[in-house]
Formats: structure tokens, C-alpha cells, sequence
């Protein structure tokens, strides 16, 4: 699979990562370069094999629907690089 | 009497108990240890206060008899782990600055058993990377040196860790491996270093890379000091679903076992072709240790081996494209203001805050999961991941451990392997396929390359069983007997 450089300037948008046209053209092929790589995948036949999405046979344990931590704005707050009022400040989203 | 900075955790143990020295003393030297030697850039972040003020309060316990575990012991710790209070920046600058205010729950155990922190060691941005040349702190230099002089790598991505111990700066280091991070960096350096299965520590406070392969693990300087560091580490952790309520053995104690019977698969598929040689020795010297020590060697098959490598540059981007989103610039770490909106905002920080080898791991992961392509990569990956794992399975039904190399070659020069990211990945062909299957593996030095630079050979066992790969180390361990110092120690002590 060939990456051009349109598309991997799509795929900086979803990934929110501004990138000039000179990081785009850089990037495209090392992308392209790695997923030819990773193509050969499709040598191994996996039909009837079904996905692994986790390694640990770990039964989910279920607890009882109570707080057991919070009240605690200070803290989150502590590492913002803007809050005001016990909120974070963001640039204004609606005009 | 031997320089403190030498011993290993179990004689600084026992040392502490005899009242031979003080835990302040004994972090005291690591201190002016890790002074003389900052060119190796080991450390993001120093913490002499904090360690000063731990190691006093580990005196105290030993004066009233309340010894934990590891009271006293100083250690590093990976620039990974949420630390409350001192900044904690996964080397990235989209973190400098970052101080947490909660503990991760590795760390909360250690310090709980009276480990004492000396500081925040470097690493690959976010722990990608196989050299430790990704930093936003700048490289991390392997204490080993060859003929030639020039900078050698630590490996990655716990290079600082791994770094650290081998320059007797730290008794013993966290780490994290998500695929060879701890392994392979432990054998550049010449130390031994563990990555326990996955769900035996807590990743709780870790700052996530790929959360179905991320485990963290210990380095030091002995077997036995690992297993110490481990039974410290480990546990279940209600904050972290993942991890297992199972029971932590007490490993130390369970090292010296005899290994007669004990069944070591040689698996066909890792004699990979342009194996170097001196690769290929250490591993047949390795298989002849074991057997003198009574094992049977047992060649088994892992059919998929060579699938292990794409397959996780598919999971893992994916899952870090996933958990990185959240460094977006509004709760903590770099904003970038020179945007016009909030979209901007985003875009703005996360191009200044992220360095390229992150970038291009995010930039891959989004573009398999993206649409149309969900199917074809991620979940592909995924059925193949479940093959690479029942090729385990299957092995294990002829052996107890697998013994394998742990790189395909010694530490290279800072800057080799740069031109091309696949050449780079190809680092970790021997370990990640064990990650991917999330079974426990140990990285054990056990001879020298041709140019005086340490290997290591690599035992992985099944799923929990922890105690076998221990035992067998153990046993390769005594075998190799691997005493060689890194040159750059020898030349001080000259």
C-alpha cells in the first residue's frame, strides 16, 4: 500500500498533528516503506481464527457502585497550563 | 571492604541488617556515583532530597526492626512511572513539567518495602525505541565501550534503567517492556532484566504506550536481585483491570532449585538468517549450560515467528495512537498558543510537544484503524497475534522454558540503524514475539561479543510461571558466570 503525500496529510489531520508540505513528503514514503513491510501479513491465512484482543484470561471483577475517590479538583487542576474556578480554559469553541 | 556501588541488592541486604553500613550511606555513594558519571545522561530527573530523606527513614526502621523487603535499597526508576510530586515526563516534551499528584502503583509497592528513588531515568519518547536515541532529553550513552571509541547505546527503551545499573549508579532499575524494552536493553548493557507476564504488575500511574503489551519489569545486577525486585513489584491492583489476582510467589527464595529434567525448547524459527556467529555460539554455549546443569534441550517450532515483527508495528501503533490522543494540550503538558481556535490548539501542540518516532507511530496507527482499513490491518493483526500465541501454547506442550538470544547483535553506535525505522525494529525480533503472547521472559548476560561488549540470552516461560524462567536464569546465570565490568568502570578504577 502506497501512501501519497494527500494522504498522509489526511491521516495527520485525524491524528491532530500539524505537518508542512515539506513533513508531509518526508513522511509519506517512511509510512508507505513500513506498511509494504507489514503487508506480508497477508501471506497468513487467518480464516477461522478469531482476533486476540487481550492475552490474560482475567475474569472482569465486578464492585460495588460507589465513589472511592474524587474531591479532589485541586489536584486535577494542578497540571493545567490554564484553568480559572475550578475549570479548565480552552480558546472560545462557540463565537 | 568492596565499594557499596558493587554490591548487589542481596549483600546490601544482608549489609544493612549486620549494620555494616547505613541506608544512608549506602545511597549516599550512589549519589556521588551518579555525579561522576551524568555524561552517560542516565537521569531526567535527580531526586538526591528525596532519596537522602527515604534512606533515613529506612535507618530508622532498621533501628526498630521493621525492615520492608527492599528498606533501603536505592533505585532507579523509569521516567514512565507516575512519581507524586517529582515530574514525570515519559521523555517527551509534551510532558516537561508534568508533575503528578498520585503515585503509580509499581513505585507506591516499592517505596511501601522501603526502596529508596534516586531519581527518573531517560528513555525513548513514550518507550519507543530500541536505542534510547529518541529522547526529548537527549541520548542515553551505554557504559560499554568498543575499540573504536565511539558512543554506544544502551538499547531501549528503558536505556537510562538499564544505563544506570550497569554503571553501578543504581542498585537495581523499573523498567517497562511493551517489546524487548526491558530485555533488550539489559543485554547491551550487561545486567540481567525481567519482563514478568503480562497482568502480574499493575500498570496503574504508567504512562501507557500500548496497553495490551505494556508490562512493567526490574533490572539489576543478579538474578536473584530481580526476583527480589519483582516479589516487591507485583500484585493485583483493583485500579487496574488487567492485572491478576493471583497469588505472588516468593521468588528469591525459589531460585536455587535443582533444573534436572527440566525441558528447554531451542525454537527452529530464531535462527534467523544473517545471524551473526558470535550470536549463534552464545546460544549453542548457552544450550551446553543448561544441559550440564541437567536439562534436556528439546527443538520445538514457533511456525509464525517471522509474523511477530508486523504484527505488533500494527498493534502497537494503533493502541499508542489511541492513548496518546490524550496529549492534546488542555489538562497538563505543552500548549502551544499560537492557534487560532481550539482544533488549531490541538494541532499546534501535539506537532511542537511530539518528537518524529512518535509521530510516526501515531501517524501509522491512526491510518490502521482508520476506515476501511480497520479490518484489514488491526483486526488482522489481531488474528495473527492469536496464532503467534497459540505457537507458544504448542511449544510448551514439549518444554518448560524456551531459551533464545536476546538481540541479534551487541550494542551498536549511536546514529547505526538510524537511516531506516524497519532496520531499528529488527532489534526486538526476539522479544516481541513473547510479548505479544504476554508470557514472562529474562534477559541473562552471559558472554562477550568479539569487540568486549556484552550478550545476553533470553529464557521465556509460560503464562505465570515466573519461578521456572527464575530457576532456569538462575541456573545460566551460575554457568556463564559473567563477571566482566563495563570499560568505562575499569578505566576509573585504573
Amino acid at each position: 500500500m502506497s501512501i501519497d503525500k494527500d494522504t498522509a496529510a489526511k491521516v495527520a489531520r485525524l491524528a491532530s498533528i500539524e505537518m508542512d508540505d515539506a513533513q508531509l513528503e518526508k513522511a509519506a514514503p517512511q509510512i508507505s516503506g513500513i506498511l509494504d513491510w507489514i503487508e506480508q501479513l497477508s501471506e497468513v491465512d487467518t480464516d477461522n481464527v478469531a482476533p486476540l484482543a487481550s492475552v490474560v484470561d482475567i475474569d472482569l471483577k465486578l464492585r460495588k457502585d460507589e465513589v472511592s475517590d474524587g474531591d479532589c479538583v485541586d489536584l486535577v487542576l494542578k497540571n493545567a497550563p490554564e484553568e480559572t474556578q475550578n475549570y479548565f480554559v480552552v480558546p472560545k469553541v462557540v463565537e | 571492604m568492596t565499594e557499596l556501588t558493587d554490591l548487589t541488592i542481596k549483600a546490601a541486604l544482608d549489609g544493612l541488617k549486620a549494620k555494616d553500613f547505613s541506608a544512608v550511606e549506602l545511597t549516599q555513594a550512589h549519589i556521588d556515583a551518579g555525579e561522576a558519571a551524568k555524561g552517560l545522561n542516565a537521569y531526567i530527573t535527580e531526586t538526591p532530597e528525596i532519596a537522602l530523606e527515604q534512606a533515613k527513614a529506612s535507618d530508622e526502621k532498621y533501628a526498630k526492626g521493621e525492615a520492608g523487603l527492599l528498606e533501603g535499597i536505592p533505585l532507579a526508576i523509569k521516567d514512565l512511572f507516575c512519581t507524586n510530586g517529582t515530574q514525570t515526563t515519559a521523555a517527551s516534551k509534551i510532558l516537561e513539567g508534568f508533575i503528578p499528584q498520585y503515585e503509580s502503583t509499581v513505585t507506591a509497592n516499592l517505596f511501601a518495602d522501603g526502596a529508596v528513588m534516586l531519581g527518573k531515568t531517560n528513555l525513548d519518547e513514550f518507550a519507543m525505541g530500541s536505542s534510547n536515541t529518541t529522547s526529548y532529553f537527549g541520548n542515553v550513552l551505554n557504559p560499554w565501550q568498543r575499540a573504536d571509541g565511539k558512543d554506544l547505546v544502551p538499547g531501549g527503551s528503558s536505556g537510562g534503567s538499564a544505563s544506570a545499573v550497569a554503571a553501578r549508579i543504581a542498585m537495581g532499575a523499573t523498567g517497562t517492556d511493551t517489546g524487548g524494552s526491558i530485555r533488550q536493553p539489559a543485554a547491551f548493557c550487561g545486567i540481567t532484566g525481567m519482563k514478568p507476564t503480562y497482568g502480574r504488575c499493575s500498570r496503574w500511574g504508567t504512562i501507557a504506550f500500548a496497553s495490551s503489551l505494556d508490562q512493567a519489569g526490574t533490572f539489576a545486577r543478579s538474578v536473584e536481585d530481580n526476583a527480589l525486585m519483582l516479589q516487591s513489584m507485583a500484585g493485583h491492583d483493583a485500579k487496574d483491570s488487567t492485572s491478576a489476582n493471583k497469588e505472588v510467589p516468593d521468588f528469591a527464595s525459589l531460585l536455587e532449585g535443582d533444573i534436572k529434567g527440566l525441558k528447554v525448547g531451542i525454537p527452529k524459527e530464531y535462527r534467523v538468517d544473517g545471524m551473526p556467529a558470535e550470536i549463534e555460539k552464545l546460544w549453542e554455549d548457552g544450550i551446553a549450560m543448561l544441559k550440564d546443569a541437567g536439562a534436556e534441550a528439546v527443538e520445538v517450532s514457533l511456525p509464525h515467528t517471522h509474523y511477530a515483527l508486523p504484527t505488533y508495528y500494527i498493534i502497537a501503533p494503533a493502541e499508542a495512537s489511541s492513548n496518546l490522543a490524550r496529549y492534546d494540550g488542555i489538562r497538563y503538558g505543552l500548549r502551544n498558543e499560537d492557534g487560532e481556535d481550539l482544533k488549531d490548539l490541538y494541532k499546534k501542540t501535539r506537532a511542537e510537544g511530539f518528537g518524529d518516532e512518535v509521530k510516526r507511530r501515531i501517524m501509522i496507527g491512526t491510518y490502521v484503524l482508520s476506515a476501511g482499513y480497520y479490518d484489514a490491518y488491526y483486526i488482522k493483526a489481531q488474528k495473527v497475534r492469536r496464532l503467534i500465541a497459540e505457537d507458544f501454547t504448542k511449544a510448551y506442550e514439549q518444554c518448560d522454558v524456551l531459551l533464545t538470544p536476546t538481540a541479534p547483535s551487541a550494542a551498536f553506535a549511536v546514529g547505526e540503524n538510524e537511516d531506516d525505522p524497519i532496520k531499528m525494529y529488527l532489534n526486538d525480533v526476539f522479544t516481541v514475539p513473547a510479548s505479544l503472547a504476554g508470557l514472562p521472559g529474562i534477559s541473562v548476560p552471559s558472554g562477550l561479543s568479539a569487540e568486549g561488549l556484552p550478550l545476553g540470552l533470553q529464557i521465556i516461560g509460560r503464562s505465570w510461571d515466573e519461578e521456572t524462567v527464575f530457576k532456569a536464569a538462575r541456573s545460566l546465570e551460575k554457568a556463564a558466570g559473567f563477571s566482566a565490568l563495563p570499560q568505562t568502570l575499569n578505566r576509573k578504577a585504573a
